[in-house]
């Protein structure tokens, strides 16, 4: 890159991010998302609503998440010192609620009485239940029948927190499927309901406002990082299905050109023309679905391929505007770990730091040694750890041959 | 904008009755089965045609619509087979109207010339992209323009006074209101709230307003022709192919038709029946 960009513009006022982002959405949600957006901007310029949130993160989820030095890893890759982000330690278990807490509690404030949420795995959907609980809302989560079917115990966990949880059996009934009924439901349901979307996607303002409540990950992290080492890392690495736990570690350090920007894509059983990967970037191109434009996996027609992951949190076939952007212009790089990488990095995490991460994360992990390798023992590269894995031990068993 | 819709409106004013768009989802069930659908649609009563290209995620639409895309994907159906069941049916009909409707993937794959191009060479007249509203369809306005193609806008209950300046700028054709908040084909508004709607319309634009989303049977298509220039029907007839799964291609025709000539009848004669329109 040459000039330094002022990155306080992005997205614009129209929600771009370069030619990504933007509102392709059904005149009757239009209003609606005008309307959000306003909303969003007086609840920014509203100190009680930043100090309502500081409370809950310190008291209910549990922040700030720990930056952990992960020796033992570090010493088995012989590179860079590397530093865990441990999300995974948030109440709920993941990055998620850093976004439900901010949603929900802007839809309070704008008088809304339901919400409605789409899920995959199912942690967006336990987030969005557990907030609700807590604040006394009715809430509905969209899901695919597939992924009920394969995630049992979180549907269980949302129906204990009183969300009603509604099968999709339409497309494929998956996660894109459960985010077309979730539109769905909204553009029936326009005067009291509040559509929480649980990734950096979707029309404006979505991908700003999630990016904006997940960059706590990154303003914590930027700070720990000061404070233990007494300098910016050379890299952060951070797994991405959507995108908004990677783009809230990126975002509060993205106009320091020096620090590198890795976001690591899900690369299924191979990227290639059979798309068994989830890889939006660097097995897609851009277009236009569920609000916005950006990269998508499609094919020669446009239509919306089905993506496929050990993961199910990663198993999108999009991801959030502003990746797409930092990937053109270069600000970002952006790799892939396969389902079998993703499967050994779980192991060796677990073994060597006695934690347990997310399939999620462990695709990250599975390219960090790389990473740190590449940038040598006096390096610090700090990575983001953004859910646990307890919730993926009977996949992982399955992909194992082990019978539980 | 195109000339044909213009004229399709003028010359049923003069007859002082609004006109019925129905809807099908091209390639549904396969391709010969819809150009036989859509080679017989003006006979039946069709005055405008509304053709849909398939897409795998069609966010606004309800079951009906969502399986027929479905089916037309299985039968191998895409923009570009749209494009050419559009063109075979100009070569027989050179004045009942044919617009496009669809979502904005499939073109953002073909390109906004590309497919501005390949739409006037085909004969179809214009489209209705629902999730490209007025503030993201530039690009296909532009590309439109030196064809005299037409953008088909929509409004619904609720954009409001503010909003409708937005949406009538640019929109040509006519206007098309979507009757209720929701996805089609799921229940549809009261004859009185669609009333004031198209009143309220008609002060600020002289295009013509067609009323949508969820309108099934004659009766609704009856009081809607009252007071509105078009009804538009798509899950109703869509859903006769449905009901014929594995049946004979000919009876998923001859449904159509049929269910075609009684909303016909009921729109024809909704004004008459009951004396003009004030």
């Amino acid at each position: 890159m040459t000039a330094r960009r002022n990155w306080q513009d992005l997205p614009d006022s129209e929600g771009r991010f370069g030619p990504y982002g933007g509102r392709f959405v059904a005149e009757t949600l239009m209003p609606l998302v005008l309307d959000l957006e306003r909303a969003y901007r007086a609840a920014q310029a509203d100190p009680g609503f930043a100090a309502t949130m500081a409370d809950f993160w310190t008291h209910y989820v549990g922040r700030p998440s720990p930056l952990y030095f992960a020796e033992r890893l570090s010493a088995h890759f012989g590179g860079a010192k590397i530093y865990f982000k441990r999300d995974e330690l948030n109440h709920t278990g993941a990055h998620k609620i850093n976004n439900c807490l901010g949603q929900i509690l802007l839809a309070q404030r704008m008088g809304k009485t339901r919400i409605i949420a789409e899920t995959g795995a199912g942690q967006h959907g336990v987030a969005t239940a557990t907030i609700c609980a807590r604040l006394g809302l009715p809430c509905v989560v969209f899901m695919g029948a597939t992924d009920i079917e394969r995630q049992k115990p979180n549907v269980f966990r949302m129906k204990l927190l009183g969300a009603e949880v509604r099968p999709v059996t339409s497309g494929a009934a998956t996660l894109k499927d459960a985010m077309n009924e979730a539109l769905r439901d909204w553009v029936t349901n326009v005067a009291d309901t509040f559509y929480c979307i649980g990734t950096a996607a979707g029309p404006h303002p979505y991908p700003e406002m999630v990016r904006d409540f997940q960059s706590i990950i990154g303003r914590e992290a930027r700070a720990q990082i000061l404070e233990r080492e007494g300098r910016l890392p050379d890299a952060l690495v951070a797994c991405i299905g959507g995108g908004s736990n990677a783009i809230g570690l990126f975002h509060p350090f993205i106009a320091d050109e020096e620090v590198r920007l890795i976001g690591v894509e899900a690369a299924g059983r191979g990227i290639d023309e059979r798309f068994e990967h989830s890889a939006a970037i660097n097995g897609g191109r851009p277009g236009v679905l569920h609000g916005n434009r950006t990269y998508l996996m499609q094919n020669e027609d446009g239509q919306i391929l089905e993506g496929h992951s050990i993961s199910a949190g990663l198993d999108y076939p999009g991801v959030g505007p502003e990746h797409s952007y930092l990937h053109d212009i270069g600000r970002a790089q952006y790799l892939s770990a396969t389902d079998k990488e993703a499967l050994a990095a779980f192991q060796l995490c677990a073994r060597l730091e006695g934690i347990l991460p997310a399939l999620e994360p462990s695709h990250a992990l599975a390219r960090v040694g790389d990473v740190a390798k590449e940038i040598g023992r006096d390096g610090l590269i700090v990575m983001n750890l953004c859910g646990r894995g307890d919730k993926d031990v009977f996949t992982v068993a399955d992909a194992l041959g082990v019978g539980l | 904008m195109s000339a044909r819709i213009a004229q399709r409106f003028a010359s049923l004013a003069r007859a002082n009755r609004a006109a019925l768009i129905t809807y099908i989802m091209a390639s549904d069930p396969d391709h010969e089965t819809c150009f036989e659908i859509l080679h017989a649609l003006p006979a039946a009563g069709a005055d405008i045609i509304e053709l849909g290209f398939p897409f795998s995620d069609p966010m606004a639409d309800g079951p009906s619509i969502q399986k027929a895309a479905l089916r037309a994907l299985k039968a191998g159906g895409s923009l570009r087979q749209t494009l050419e069941l559009a063109r075979r049916f100009r070569e027989s009909n050179a004045d009942t109207p044919l617009i496009l409707m669809g979502y904005a993937n499939p073109i953002e794959s073909m390109g906004y010339e590309a497919f501005a191009q390949a739409t006037h060479a085909s004969g179809a007249d214009g489209a209705i992209v629902v999730d490209l509203p007025p503030e993201e369809d530039t690009p296909l306005r532009s590309a439109f323009a030196p064809h005299g193609l037409s953008i088909i806008r929509l409004a619904t209950p609720t954009t409001d006074d503010k909003r409708l300046t937005n949406v009538l700028d640019g929109a040509s054709g006519f206007l098309y209101y979507v009757s209720v908040a929701g996805v089609t084909g799921a229940n549809v508004a009261t004859a009185q709230a669609i009333e004031s709607a198209v009143s309220r319309l008609k002060r600020v634009t002289a295009l013509p307003i067609a009323v949508g989303f969820g309108v099934r049977e004659p009766q609704a298509a009856a009081a809607i022709a009252k007071h509105a220039d078009a009804v538009v029907v798509g899950s109703a007839f869509v859903d006769e192919i449905a009901a014929v799964p594995d049946g004979p291609k000919a009876d998923a025709v001859e449904r159509v038709l049929r269910k075609v000539q009684l909303l016909s009848e009921a729109v024809r004669t909704a004004r008459t029946k009951e004396g003009t329109r004030a």
